[in-house]
């Protein structure tokens, strides 16, 4: 079906957008969720795994209780009530990437539910109610080969590789979020963007959406203004944070204009493609899979202490939006300098930069210029760059004990940057060392002056600008190694000239 | 030396602890006693020689190097097929796990060979442990050995009738309903369940989780208390593993061999009677109740009034939870794989499988649970059932604040002829009636041969409150002093 999409305006302007996220976020526990098998991400395909989380026959999960603890840190930190009792359940469908043939996982008694965050889109805060957040196994992953495009459409065979089978995975679930209008795609990604936020200053997960430690769901409807909730659909591969803002947005436009030609959304499954930023369907949930949950009979109903839960919240850590909001005053920024800081995920860096004695505004003149450039050109992360906040300190104290001016430093990260080692050792290692000896400066000025008679002739006679020349050629014949202000002190003393 | 395989494994580890007789002249006696018998009983569906001689060279050795051993060190033991065993053939009696070799033992597997005991092999089962008589077997009925055109009992049948025909002194069975009581009775053998969670459950191949218990079967009361110990305690690798010690059922059964009951108060549930066993066993069960009021015992009936309701609600919970559990049968990893002929999908390949690989009662058991666990009728089903269950355990604890046991026949009839039920899976199911209410509550029960009708055993059953196992050893070895043991004819 070729439909003209219709512009994006028109479409809020007519219709109100209701958006819902489910999350997976992959705990980074040592172990997986019922047995001692490790949880590293890769790894040769089965050979992170043993008889319980292959679901061979006798086998019998053991809850980890470093992910129950974790899972109920993430409630906490998203405002929910944890349950005082709750059990596991069983999820029944068949797929050769879950060993057992059923998902150990949660139903009507989640291990924390009804909260909220609150999360900043242009200025304004937008609280996002949290229905549920449930602790469960990951599946193994189905490798589809000798088909076109990795789907099971067209292969010749599939292989499962079982070593994340297992792992333990919190799955977040927001209630329906109404009334955003034409910010529904923008909210959707604030959304996630602060959720992981809050779980990386959790320690309970690397939340990297590439590796797929962090994945989501996304579902949108429309409805006209006063009528109800219109039928959503559920928007998955949805693999980074561009993705889900795109996704909804995507998801809006193809859904205004079926609705525009007279037809109605079918409840389904879609998937979201990178390359063109618009989604095809998937399984229709009309012929939903009743996956008979039941209480999990091998494992025993978890019941958290509730003075325990009481310490697990008081030692939560600051949520990163109030702690964004200390550093912008303790680093005296703007509100658009704090956010080109938050756009170029820099926070933590310049944070640490300075906590290793850097000043903030020397600790974000280094991220935000140097290493952003960079990273931009080789396409990295700029936590990936291959610079520590501890070398960037250390660069910038050099510069300020006036061993390396901003030229050098700037080498000097070069160096860094490409793993030769600490910025001290590579100014040593390459003598890019300011030049501080007056004798061998003094030298180069009499050699300059005597080069150039007709210049220091024009300093003499109070030409003083003129001595810029000179300055120009000591710091050649020094390989810019000298402090520029020194030279020209030294110049200047030289010809009986004032500055 | 007298034939060992005669003796009780209290006997045979008093043998190998004097050095009287070696473990291998004991293995070897029993795997002769196997190779002459078994032709006849097909209690055995993997006998493994080579690995029962090895591990009883090593129990010799261990005894040449002045080792301490255990108390049933060098005694042979027959495994039901339900129990992992690490490069042995583990079948659960299906089809569908037909030459698959598991690359780890089960817990009671493990705590075996640590107590010195020599694996004779695998004893043959009802698949998946769901039945009564062994004829579900993928791989042919068991025979009884007091006559062998009669079941043994099941699922463990292959257990019982290998202790009956002397092939092993201790078997290890598995009780999801009555599947070591019911075949201990129709044998004329002992079989306890233990609380459950009091055995660990790691490495059984599930029926239905919340139910499944192994435990021990001897030819004597003491035996099966020595195994129970062996076997027992708390297990990190189970969940539901209760994490108390073992009560002592040793001392309690020496205790019980005196004979004496005095001060002890036993109930008949008053909902047992009426027409619910058959008159032999019935006359049995009643001259067993004189010999323990003789003992010294006092003798109350008591109403457990959601008994009657135990039999549905087990065939609710039982074959739900087997729904899931037998779900990861599908040909994908371990196991039969049928029809993969590199056209056909994913899909069609594992119901080709599964068709294949399960026999009929299984497959009426899966649907059975599948329709039970359906959206729309879990409340009215599986929902049901577990507040009967409720309602059971609470019947339990009731009578437990006025007895100290139970007491009933352990199965309404005796060996039936084989063949006799099978076209009508509800007569099967009935031959459960007294022994699926303490799975559903979770307590233990032991049988006891307490008599014979028609030249064929009954036991007794005792039902003991929770992690109380140890008094229902000392009301079996009472009786078991006054009644004694039952021999059945030589084959």
């Amino acid at each position: 079906m070729t439909t003209t999409l219709p512009a994006y305006d028109e479409v809020v302007a007519r219709y109100e957008p209701v958006i819902g996220l489910e999350t997976h976020v992959e705990l980074g526990t040592n172990t997986k969720m019922w047995c001692g098998c490790p949880t590293d991400f890769g790894g040769e395909p089965n050979t992170r795994v043993c008889p319980v989380c292959l679901g061979l026959p006798g086998s019998l999960p053991v809850a980890n209780s470093a992910a129950i603890e974790a899972t109920i840190r993430i409630g906490l930190a998203l405002n929910c009530s944890i349950a005082q009792w709750c059990r596991f359940a069983r999820k029944n469908y068949f797929y050769p990437d879950m060993p057992k043939n059923f998902q150990i996982s949660q139903y009507d008694e989640p291990l924390c539910f009804d909260g909220y965050l609150d999360v900043e889109v242009d200025g304004e805060l937008v609280r996002i109610g949290i229905e549920r957040v449930h602790l469960e196994e990951d599946t193994g992953k189905t490798l589809h080969v000798g088909g076109a495009t990795g789907r099971i459409h067209g292969a010749t065979e599939s292989l499962v590789d079982y070593n994340r089978a297992g792992i333990p995975l919190v799955e977040i679930v927001t209630k329906p979020i109404p009334g955003t209008g034409a910010l529904a795609p923008e909210v959707a990604r604030a959304y996630v963007t602060e959720l992981r936020d809050v779980i990386r200053s959790l320690g309970v997960s690397d939340v990297r959406m590439e590796e797929g430690s962090l994945r989501c769901d996304v579902n949108t409807s429309l409805n006209l203004p006063g009528e109800e909730w219109g039928t959503r659909t559920e928007t998955k591969n949805v693999n980074s944070l561009r993705s889900v803002e795109r996704a909804v947005r995507s998801e809006m436009l193809r859904q205004a204009s079926v609705l525009e030609a007279g037809g109605r959304i079918t409840q389904e499954t879609r998937h979201f493609h990178e390359d063109t930023g618009d989604t095809t369907p998937g399984r229709s949930k009309e012929t939903a899979t009743d996956y008979r949950y039941f209480p999990e009979p091998d494992l025993v109903p978890i019941a958290p202490d509730p003075a325990w839960v009481a310490e697990l919240k008081a030692a939560l850590p600051e949520l990163p939006r109030l702690h964004r909001r200390r550093l912008q005053q303790a680093w005296g920024l703007s509100d658009a300098d704090m956010q080109s800081v938050l756009n170029a995920g820099a926070v933590e860096l310049i944070e640490q930069t300075v906590a290793a004695g850097a000043s903030p505004a020397a600790a974000r003149k280094w991220w935000l210029g140097e290493l952003s450039r960079r990273a931009n050109e080789t396409g990295v992360e700029l936590a990936d760059i291959g610079a520590t906040p501890a070398q960037v300190a250390e660069l910038q104290g050099l510069v300020d004990a006036g061993k390396l001016n901003d030229k050098l430093a700037r080498t000097v990260l070069e160096g860094v940057v490409a793993g030769e080692g600490s910025p001290t050792e590579i100014m040593t290692n390459r003598n890019l060392e300011v030049v501080s000896d007056t004798g061998a400066l003094t030298a180069a000025v009499d050699e300059a002056i005597a080069a150039n008679p007709a210049i220091a002739d024009k300093v003499r006679s109070g030409k003083v600008a003129a001595a810029g020349a000179l300055v120009g050629a000591v710091m050649k014949t020094t390989r810019g190694q000298a402090d520029a202000q020194t030279v020209r002190t030294l110049i200047l003393d030289r010809l009986n000239a004032q500055s | 030396m007298t034939d060992v395989t005669a003796m009780t494994a209290t006997q045979i580890a008093g043998l190998v602890a004097t050095g009287a007789a070696s473990a291998v002249e004991v293995t070897q006696a029993h795997l002769d006693r196997i190779a002459a018998v078994d032709g006849r009983v097909n209690a055995f569906l993997h006998v493994d020689t080579e690995g029962a001689l090895a591990a009883a060279r090593d129990v010799d050795a261990r005894r040449a190097a002045g080792a301490e051993l255990g108390p049933l060190a060098g005694v042979p033991v027959a495994v039901k097929d339900v129990l992992t065993t690490k490069g042995v053939p583990t079948t659960v009696g299906s089809k569908i796990l037909e030459g698959w070799r598991p690359p780890y033992d089960s817990t009671i597997v493990q705590r075996l060979r640590a107590a010195g005991t020599v694996m004779l092999g695998k004893t043959n089962m009802d698949e998946f442990a769901m039945g009564s008589s062994t004829e579900y077997s993928a791989y042919g009925p068991s025979r009884n050995p007091w006559d062998t055109d009669r079941i043994p009992g099941g699922s463990g049948g292959g257990s019982a009738a290998a202790l009956a025909a002397y092939e092993a002194p201790l078997a290890i069975g598995s009780d999801t309903g009555g599947s070591i009581r019911q075949p201990g009775a129709v044998t004329g053998t002992v079989g306890a369940k233990p609380t459950y969670g009091g055995t660990s459950r790691y490495g059984l191949v599930a029926f239905s989780s919340s139910l499944d218990t192994p435990g021990p079967c001897a030819r004597t009361v003491l035996d099966a208390a020595l195994l129970h110990a062996a076997i027992g305690g708390h297990d990190p690798r189970d969940s539901t593993s209760i994490p108390a010690p073992v009560p002592d059922v040793v001392a309690a059964a020496k205790l019980g061999a005196t004979g004496d009951l005095s001060g002890v108060r036993l109930g008949i549930v008053t909902e047992f009677g009426g027409e619910g066993a058959e008159p032999g066993v019935t006359a049995a069960f009643n001259e067993a109740v004189d010999t323990l009021t003789k003992l010294g015992a006092e003798i109350v009936e008591i109403s457990c009034p959601h008994f009657r309701y135990a039999l549905p609600a087990y065939y609710l919970i039982a074959p739900s939870e087997c729904s899931s559990n037998l779900a990861r049968f599908d040909g994908v990893r371990f196991g039969l794989r049928t029809g993969d002929d590199g056209n056909r999908s994913l899909e069609e390949v594992m119901s080709l499988t599964r068709e294949a690989g399960f026999g009929p009662e299984v497959k009426r058991r899966i649907m059975l649970g599948t329709y039970a666990l359906s959206s729309g009728y879990y409340d009215a089903y599986y929902g049901q059932a577990q507040k009967v269950r409720t309602l059971i355990t609470r019947d339990f604890t009731a009578a437990f604040e006025r007895v100290d046991a139970l007491i009933s026949p352990t199965t309404p009839f005796v060996a039936f002829p084989l063949g006799a039920r099978t076209s009508d899976p509800y007569q099967m199911y009935l031959a459960d009636l007294f022994t699926i209410p303490s799975n559903l509550y979770g307590g233990p029960g032991i049988s006891v041969p307490c008599g014979l009708s028609e030249g064929l055993p009954v036991g007794l059953q005792v039902m003991a409150p929770t992690m109380a196992d140890d008094r229902m050893y000392r009301v079996a070895a009472a009786l078991e002093s006054a009644v004694g043991t039952l021999t059945p004819p030589t084959m």
